[in-house]
Protein backbone atom coordinates (compact mmCIF):
# COMPACT_ATOMS: atom_id res chain seq x y z
CA UNK A 1 0.00 0.00 0.00
CA UNK A 2 1.11 3.10 -0.45
CA UNK A 3 1.90 5.75 2.25
CA UNK A 4 0.56 8.39 0.90
CA UNK A 5 -3.44 8.43 0.51
CA UNK A 6 -4.09 8.40 -3.13
CA UNK A 7 -7.07 10.46 -3.98
CA UNK A 8 -9.91 10.21 -5.82
CA UNK A 9 -10.01 10.84 -9.78
CA UNK A 10 -12.56 13.68 -10.29
CA UNK A 11 -12.73 16.34 -12.79
CA UNK A 12 -11.21 19.29 -11.17
CA UNK A 13 -14.30 21.82 -11.23
CA UNK A 14 -16.01 23.78 -9.42
CA UNK A 15 -19.19 21.62 -9.42
CA UNK A 16 -17.11 18.83 -8.32
CA UNK A 17 -15.03 20.45 -5.11
CA UNK A 18 -18.21 20.78 -3.94
CA UNK A 19 -19.22 17.79 -3.97
CA UNK A 20 -16.27 16.21 -2.32
CA UNK A 21 -16.50 19.31 0.37
CA UNK A 22 -20.07 17.46 1.52
CA UNK A 23 -18.25 14.25 1.65
CA UNK A 24 -16.17 15.39 3.90
CA UNK A 25 -18.53 16.94 6.25
CA UNK A 26 -20.52 13.67 5.63
CA UNK A 27 -17.51 11.43 6.77
CA UNK A 28 -16.68 13.63 9.56
CA UNK A 29 -19.68 13.61 10.80
CA UNK A 30 -20.14 10.27 10.63
CA UNK A 31 -16.62 9.43 12.32
CA UNK A 32 -17.84 11.25 15.09
CA UNK A 33 -21.16 9.61 15.61
CA UNK A 34 -19.03 6.26 15.16
CA UNK A 35 -16.71 6.93 18.13
CA UNK A 36 -19.49 7.76 20.18
CA UNK A 37 -21.60 4.37 19.37
CA UNK A 38 -17.92 3.02 20.34
CA UNK A 39 -17.51 4.42 23.35
CA UNK A 40 -21.32 3.75 24.96
CA UNK A 41 -20.66 -0.18 23.23
CA UNK A 42 -17.68 -0.18 25.47
CA UNK A 43 -19.17 0.80 28.71
CA UNK A 44 -22.05 -1.95 28.44
CA UNK A 45 -19.16 -4.37 27.71
CA UNK A 46 -17.17 -3.51 30.50
CA UNK A 47 -20.59 -3.40 32.84
CA UNK A 48 -21.54 -7.22 31.04
CA UNK A 49 -17.60 -8.09 32.11
CA UNK A 50 -18.03 -7.52 35.52
CA UNK A 51 -21.45 -9.19 35.42
CA UNK A 52 -20.22 -12.05 33.94
CA UNK A 53 -16.94 -13.08 36.64
CA UNK A 54 -19.45 -12.78 39.37
CA UNK A 55 -21.77 -14.87 38.18
CA UNK A 56 -19.43 -17.02 37.22
CA UNK A 57 -17.96 -17.39 40.92
CA UNK A 58 -21.67 -17.84 42.24
CA UNK A 59 -22.44 -20.63 39.86
CA UNK A 60 -19.50 -22.78 40.85
CA UNK A 61 -21.07 -22.10 44.45
CA UNK A 62 -24.50 -23.31 43.45
CA UNK A 63 -23.11 -26.26 41.67
CA UNK A 64 -21.43 -27.17 44.90
CA UNK A 65 -24.35 -27.20 46.72
CA UNK A 66 -26.66 -28.63 44.50
CA UNK A 67 -23.85 -31.58 43.83
CA UNK A 68 -24.31 -32.18 47.47
CA UNK A 69 -27.62 -32.27 47.62
CA UNK A 70 -27.27 -34.98 45.03
CA UNK A 71 -25.08 -37.01 46.79
CA UNK A 72 -27.58 -36.76 49.86
CA UNK A 73 -30.47 -37.53 47.63
CA UNK A 74 -28.80 -40.61 46.62
CA UNK A 75 -27.89 -41.50 50.05
CA UNK A 76 -30.61 -41.47 51.47
CA UNK A 77 -32.48 -43.09 48.13
CA UNK A 78 -29.95 -45.71 47.41
CA UNK A 79 -27.81 -46.08 44.13
CA UNK A 80 -31.09 -46.75 41.82
CA UNK A 81 -32.04 -42.95 41.46
CA UNK A 82 -30.06 -42.28 38.24
CA UNK A 83 -31.40 -44.81 36.31
CA UNK A 84 -34.63 -44.44 37.74
CA UNK A 85 -34.08 -40.77 36.22
CA UNK A 86 -32.73 -41.30 33.02
CA UNK A 87 -36.10 -43.87 32.68
CA UNK A 88 -37.62 -41.14 33.35
CA UNK A 89 -36.81 -38.33 30.97
CA UNK A 90 -39.56 -37.82 28.46
CA UNK A 91 -40.56 -34.03 27.74
CA UNK A 92 -38.21 -31.43 28.76
CA UNK A 93 -39.72 -29.58 31.23
CA UNK A 94 -37.81 -27.11 31.43
CA UNK A 95 -37.11 -24.96 28.61
CA UNK A 96 -36.06 -21.53 27.37
CA UNK A 97 -37.12 -18.88 25.59
CA UNK A 98 -34.60 -16.04 23.59
CA UNK A 99 -36.04 -12.90 23.07
CA UNK A 100 -33.68 -9.98 21.52
CA UNK A 101 -32.96 -6.55 23.39
CA UNK A 102 -31.44 -3.56 21.50
CA UNK A 103 -28.66 -2.19 23.47
CA UNK A 104 -27.09 0.88 22.39
CA UNK A 105 -28.23 -0.20 18.25
CA UNK A 106 -26.97 -3.65 18.83
CA UNK A 107 -29.36 -6.57 19.25
CA UNK A 108 -28.41 -8.58 22.13
CA UNK A 109 -30.02 -12.07 22.78
CA UNK A 110 -31.17 -12.61 25.98
CA UNK A 111 -32.49 -16.28 27.92
CA UNK A 112 -35.60 -16.68 30.12
CA UNK A 113 -35.99 -19.78 31.51
CA UNK A 114 -39.69 -20.98 32.18
CA UNK A 115 -41.53 -24.47 32.90
CA UNK A 116 -43.55 -25.73 30.47
CA UNK A 117 -45.79 -28.02 31.34
CA UNK A 118 -45.94 -30.20 34.80
CA UNK A 119 -43.11 -31.24 36.55
CA UNK A 120 -43.00 -34.75 36.57
CA UNK A 121 -43.55 -35.70 39.62
CA UNK A 122 -43.82 -39.48 38.80
CA UNK A 123 -40.40 -41.24 39.80
CA UNK A 124 -41.95 -44.26 39.85
CA UNK A 125 -39.42 -47.15 41.68
CA UNK A 126 -38.50 -44.56 44.42
CA UNK A 127 -39.40 -46.42 47.62
CA UNK A 128 -38.29 -43.43 49.78
CA UNK A 129 -36.12 -40.26 50.23
CA UNK A 130 -38.90 -38.44 48.40
CA UNK A 131 -38.39 -35.45 50.70
CA UNK A 132 -34.68 -35.32 49.70
CA UNK A 133 -35.32 -35.74 46.03
CA UNK A 134 -37.72 -32.95 46.09
CA UNK A 135 -35.06 -31.08 48.03
CA UNK A 136 -31.97 -32.01 45.57
CA UNK A 137 -34.49 -30.62 42.98
CA UNK A 138 -34.93 -27.57 43.95
CA UNK A 139 -31.22 -26.81 44.17
CA UNK A 140 -30.60 -27.72 40.38
CA UNK A 141 -33.62 -25.73 39.33
CA UNK A 142 -32.05 -22.73 40.90
CA UNK A 143 -28.87 -23.46 39.72
CA UNK A 144 -30.60 -23.18 35.73
CA UNK A 145 -31.70 -20.46 36.93
CA UNK A 146 -28.29 -19.29 37.64
CA UNK A 147 -27.34 -20.86 34.52
CA UNK A 148 -29.49 -19.47 31.92
CA UNK A 149 -28.88 -16.23 33.09
CA UNK A 150 -24.97 -16.58 32.81
CA UNK A 151 -25.85 -17.78 29.23
CA UNK A 152 -27.84 -14.83 28.53
CA UNK A 153 -25.22 -12.76 29.49
CA UNK A 154 -22.20 -14.95 27.81
CA UNK A 155 -24.06 -14.70 24.75
CA UNK A 156 -24.97 -10.71 25.09
CA UNK A 157 -21.16 -10.09 25.97
CA UNK A 158 -19.74 -12.10 22.60
CA UNK A 159 -22.34 -10.22 20.22
CA UNK A 160 -21.31 -6.95 21.73
CA UNK A 161 -17.54 -8.04 21.42
CA UNK A 162 -18.28 -8.39 17.42
CA UNK A 163 -20.36 -4.99 17.30
CA UNK A 164 -17.29 -3.13 18.86
CA UNK A 165 -14.78 -4.64 16.66
CA UNK A 166 -16.97 -3.90 13.31
CA UNK A 167 -17.28 -0.59 14.91
CA UNK A 168 -13.71 0.29 15.43
CA UNK A 169 -13.14 -0.87 12.20
CA UNK A 170 -15.10 1.42 10.62
CA UNK A 171 -13.70 4.19 12.94
CA UNK A 172 -10.17 3.28 11.36
CA UNK A 173 -11.26 2.80 8.55
CA UNK A 174 -12.78 6.84 7.79
CA UNK A 175 -10.09 8.04 10.08
CA UNK A 176 -7.08 6.91 8.21
CA UNK A 177 -8.35 6.15 4.69
CA UNK A 178 -11.66 8.19 3.92
CA UNK A 179 -10.92 11.71 4.96
CA UNK A 180 -7.30 12.22 3.95
CA UNK A 181 -8.54 10.74 0.88
CA UNK A 182 -11.03 13.10 0.61
CA UNK A 183 -8.94 16.23 1.81
CA UNK A 184 -6.02 14.85 -0.80
CA UNK A 185 -8.44 15.32 -3.47
CA UNK A 186 -9.66 18.90 -2.45
CA UNK A 187 -5.91 20.08 -2.39
CA UNK A 188 -5.68 18.94 -5.68
CA UNK A 189 -8.88 20.30 -7.09
CA UNK A 190 -7.95 23.91 -5.58
CA UNK A 191 -4.79 23.49 -6.97
CA UNK A 192 -6.12 23.00 -10.37
CA UNK A 193 -8.58 25.72 -10.21
CA UNK A 194 -5.66 28.20 -9.12
CA UNK A 195 -3.36 27.17 -11.78
CA UNK A 196 -5.98 27.56 -14.45
CA UNK A 197 -7.07 31.05 -12.59
CA UNK A 198 -3.36 32.04 -12.79
CA UNK A 199 -3.48 30.90 -16.51
CA UNK A 200 -6.36 32.37 -17.25
CA UNK A 201 -4.80 35.53 -15.30
CA UNK A 202 -1.23 35.63 -17.56
CA UNK A 203 -3.15 35.17 -20.95
CA UNK A 204 -5.53 38.22 -20.24
CA UNK A 205 -2.81 40.16 -19.58
CA UNK A 206 -0.42 39.59 -22.52
CA UNK A 207 -3.43 40.37 -24.63
CA UNK A 208 -3.76 43.44 -22.77
CA UNK A 209 0.17 43.91 -23.87
CA UNK A 210 -0.57 43.23 -27.21
CA UNK A 211 -3.86 45.18 -27.83
CA UNK A 212 -1.49 48.35 -26.06
CA UNK A 213 1.17 47.51 -28.24
CA UNK A 214 -1.25 48.06 -31.49
CA UNK A 215 -2.77 50.91 -30.45
CA UNK A 216 0.38 52.33 -29.84
CA UNK A 217 1.58 51.29 -33.46
CA UNK A 218 -2.04 53.26 -34.68
CA UNK A 219 -1.21 55.63 -32.97
CA UNK A 220 2.11 56.33 -34.48
CA UNK A 221 0.71 55.53 -37.69
CA UNK A 222 -1.86 57.77 -37.91
CA UNK A 223 0.21 60.75 -36.84
CA UNK A 224 2.89 60.01 -39.53
CA UNK A 225 0.47 60.15 -41.71
CA UNK A 226 -1.11 63.12 -40.77
CA UNK A 227 2.27 64.85 -40.77
CA UNK A 228 2.54 63.69 -44.43
CA UNK A 229 -0.60 64.99 -45.26
CA UNK A 230 0.56 68.25 -43.99
CA UNK A 231 3.64 68.31 -45.65
CA UNK A 232 1.97 67.79 -48.69
CA UNK A 233 -0.42 70.48 -48.44
CA UNK A 234 2.76 73.00 -47.93
CA UNK A 235 4.54 71.59 -50.74
CA UNK A 236 1.55 72.45 -52.77
CA UNK A 237 1.34 76.22 -51.50
CA UNK A 238 5.01 76.75 -51.70
CA UNK A 239 5.91 74.53 -55.05
CA UNK A 240 8.40 72.91 -53.40
CA UNK A 241 9.10 68.95 -52.84
CA UNK A 242 7.98 67.30 -50.68
CA UNK A 243 11.37 66.57 -48.94
CA UNK A 244 11.94 70.60 -48.80
CA UNK A 245 8.24 70.80 -47.45
CA UNK A 246 9.50 67.68 -44.97
CA UNK A 247 12.77 69.79 -43.89
CA UNK A 248 10.79 72.64 -43.35
CA UNK A 249 8.51 71.38 -41.13
CA UNK A 250 10.62 69.64 -38.76
CA UNK A 251 13.12 73.22 -39.05
CA UNK A 252 9.76 74.67 -37.96
CA UNK A 253 9.50 71.51 -35.73
CA UNK A 254 12.74 72.65 -33.68
CA UNK A 255 13.31 75.88 -31.91
CA UNK A 256 16.84 76.38 -32.86
CA UNK A 257 17.78 79.02 -30.07
CA UNK A 258 20.88 80.65 -32.41
CA UNK A 259 18.26 81.76 -35.12
CA UNK A 260 15.78 84.95 -33.80
CA UNK A 261 12.79 85.20 -35.72
CA UNK B 1 -25.07 -5.13 10.64
CA UNK B 2 -23.45 -7.99 10.97
CA UNK B 3 -26.22 -9.36 13.09
CA UNK B 4 -28.82 -9.73 10.60
CA UNK B 5 -30.75 -12.92 11.39
CA UNK B 6 -28.15 -14.27 13.17
CA UNK B 7 -29.94 -14.54 16.82
CA UNK B 8 -32.91 -16.82 16.41
CA UNK B 9 -35.65 -15.84 18.60
CA UNK B 10 -37.38 -19.29 19.63
CA UNK B 11 -39.82 -19.97 21.78
CA UNK B 12 -39.04 -23.27 23.30
CA UNK B 13 -35.25 -24.01 23.04
CA UNK B 14 -33.77 -27.12 25.50
CA UNK B 15 -30.49 -26.90 27.29
CA UNK B 16 -27.91 -29.80 26.47
CA UNK B 17 -25.44 -31.32 28.30
CA UNK B 18 -22.38 -33.00 28.30
CA UNK B 19 -21.33 -33.63 31.31
CA UNK B 20 -20.25 -36.90 33.96
CA UNK B 21 -23.25 -38.61 35.36
CA UNK B 22 -23.94 -37.14 38.32
CA UNK B 23 -23.90 -33.73 36.75
CA UNK B 24 -26.41 -34.98 34.10
CA UNK B 25 -28.98 -37.08 36.78
CA UNK B 26 -29.36 -33.95 38.79
CA UNK B 27 -30.63 -32.08 35.88
CA UNK B 28 -32.64 -34.18 34.75
CA UNK B 29 -34.26 -34.64 37.68
CA UNK B 30 -34.80 -30.91 37.29
CA UNK B 31 -36.65 -31.78 34.53
CA UNK B 32 -34.64 -30.21 31.72
CA UNK B 33 -33.81 -33.92 29.92
CA UNK B 34 -35.55 -34.30 26.42
CA UNK B 35 -35.77 -37.36 24.46
CA UNK B 36 -37.48 -36.73 21.01
CA UNK B 37 -39.72 -39.49 18.51
CA UNK B 38 -36.19 -40.58 17.07
CA UNK B 39 -34.62 -41.30 20.47
CA UNK B 40 -32.87 -38.42 20.00
CA UNK B 41 -31.72 -36.90 23.81
CA UNK B 42 -30.40 -34.02 24.48
CA UNK B 43 -27.88 -35.02 26.84
CA UNK B 44 -24.33 -37.07 26.80
CA UNK B 45 -23.24 -38.41 29.82
CA UNK B 46 -19.18 -38.68 29.70
CA UNK B 47 -17.87 -41.32 31.92
CA UNK B 48 -13.90 -42.94 31.68
CA UNK B 49 -15.25 -44.79 28.36
CA UNK B 50 -16.43 -42.16 26.20
CA UNK B 51 -13.92 -41.03 23.58
CA UNK B 52 -12.85 -38.26 22.54
CA UNK B 53 -14.57 -38.35 19.40
CA UNK B 54 -17.63 -39.02 20.56
CA UNK B 55 -17.94 -36.48 22.84
CA UNK B 56 -16.78 -34.28 19.55
CA UNK B 57 -19.63 -35.61 17.62
CA UNK B 58 -22.18 -34.99 20.85
CA UNK B 59 -20.96 -31.29 20.76
CA UNK B 60 -21.04 -30.34 17.10
CA UNK B 61 -24.09 -31.94 17.04
CA UNK B 62 -25.65 -30.11 19.81
CA UNK B 63 -24.14 -27.08 18.44
CA UNK B 64 -25.96 -27.34 15.13
CA UNK B 65 -29.24 -27.76 16.34
CA UNK B 66 -31.51 -24.72 16.21
CA UNK B 67 -33.91 -25.92 19.21
CA UNK B 68 -31.52 -26.12 21.56
CA UNK B 69 -30.43 -22.63 23.32
CA UNK B 70 -27.68 -23.34 25.85
CA UNK B 71 -25.23 -26.08 25.59
CA UNK B 72 -23.42 -26.85 29.37
CA UNK B 73 -20.27 -28.75 29.54
CA UNK B 74 -18.27 -29.90 32.33
CA UNK B 75 -14.96 -28.10 32.45
CA UNK B 76 -12.49 -31.33 32.68
CA UNK B 77 -14.97 -32.22 29.50
CA UNK B 78 -13.90 -29.05 27.79
CA UNK B 79 -10.50 -29.74 28.56
CA UNK B 80 -10.60 -32.97 26.20
CA UNK B 81 -12.31 -30.58 23.45
CA UNK B 82 -10.84 -27.26 24.11
CA UNK B 83 -9.89 -26.34 20.02
CA UNK B 84 -13.27 -27.07 19.06
CA UNK B 85 -14.44 -25.17 21.94
CA UNK B 86 -12.37 -22.16 21.98
CA UNK B 87 -12.79 -22.01 18.20
CA UNK B 88 -16.77 -21.67 17.98
CA UNK B 89 -17.94 -17.98 18.23
CA UNK B 90 -21.33 -18.42 17.35
CA UNK B 91 -23.62 -16.52 19.62
CA UNK B 92 -26.36 -19.28 20.24
CA UNK B 93 -26.08 -21.57 21.53
CA UNK B 94 -24.22 -20.51 24.48
CA UNK B 95 -21.70 -22.84 25.40
CA UNK B 96 -21.09 -22.28 29.36
CA UNK B 97 -18.46 -24.25 31.08
CA UNK B 98 -19.86 -26.01 34.50
CA UNK B 99 -17.54 -27.57 37.42
CA UNK B 100 -18.07 -30.76 38.21
CA UNK B 101 -17.78 -32.70 41.75
CA UNK B 102 -14.78 -33.89 41.25
CA UNK B 103 -13.19 -30.60 39.40
CA UNK B 104 -13.77 -27.52 41.21
CA UNK B 105 -14.32 -24.27 38.81
CA UNK B 106 -11.39 -22.93 37.13
CA UNK B 107 -12.08 -19.98 35.46
CA UNK B 108 -8.19 -19.12 34.38
CA UNK B 109 -9.38 -22.11 31.32
CA UNK B 110 -12.83 -20.89 30.61
CA UNK B 111 -13.01 -20.13 27.18
CA UNK B 112 -14.97 -17.07 27.38
CA UNK B 113 -12.48 -15.41 30.23
CA UNK B 114 -9.43 -16.64 28.32
CA UNK B 115 -10.68 -14.31 25.46
CA UNK B 116 -11.00 -11.24 27.35
CA UNK B 117 -8.00 -11.99 29.43
CA UNK B 118 -5.85 -9.64 27.49
CA UNK B 119 -8.39 -6.57 28.47
CA UNK B 120 -8.68 -7.04 32.13
CA UNK B 121 -5.32 -9.41 33.06
CA UNK B 122 -5.65 -8.33 36.49
CA UNK B 123 -9.64 -7.98 36.95
CA UNK B 124 -11.07 -10.76 35.55
CA UNK B 125 -8.47 -13.66 36.39
CA UNK B 126 -7.64 -12.41 40.14
CA UNK B 127 -11.41 -12.02 40.99
CA UNK B 128 -12.37 -15.60 39.49
CA UNK B 129 -9.77 -17.09 41.59
CA UNK B 130 -10.60 -15.32 44.89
Amino acid sequence: MSGQSQRLNVVPTVTMLGVVKARLVGATRGHALLKKKSDALTVQFRQILKKIVSTKESMGEIMKTSSFALTEAKYVAGENIKHIVLENVQNASLKVRSRQENVAGVKLPKFDYFTDGETKNDLTGLARGGQQVQLCRAAYVKAIEVLVELASLQTSFLTLDEAIKTTNRRVNALENVVKPRLENTITYIKGELDELEREDFFRLKKIQGYKKREMQRQLAAAKQFAEEQFAEKVSLHKGVSINTAHNLLSAAAEKDEDIIF
Amino acid sequence: MANRAEIPTSNSALIAMIADEDTVVGFLLAGVGNVDLRRKTNYLIVDSKTTVKQIEDAFKEFTSRDDIAIVLISQYVANMIRFLVDSYNKPVPAILEVPSKDHPYDPGRDSVLSRVKYLFSAESVASGRR
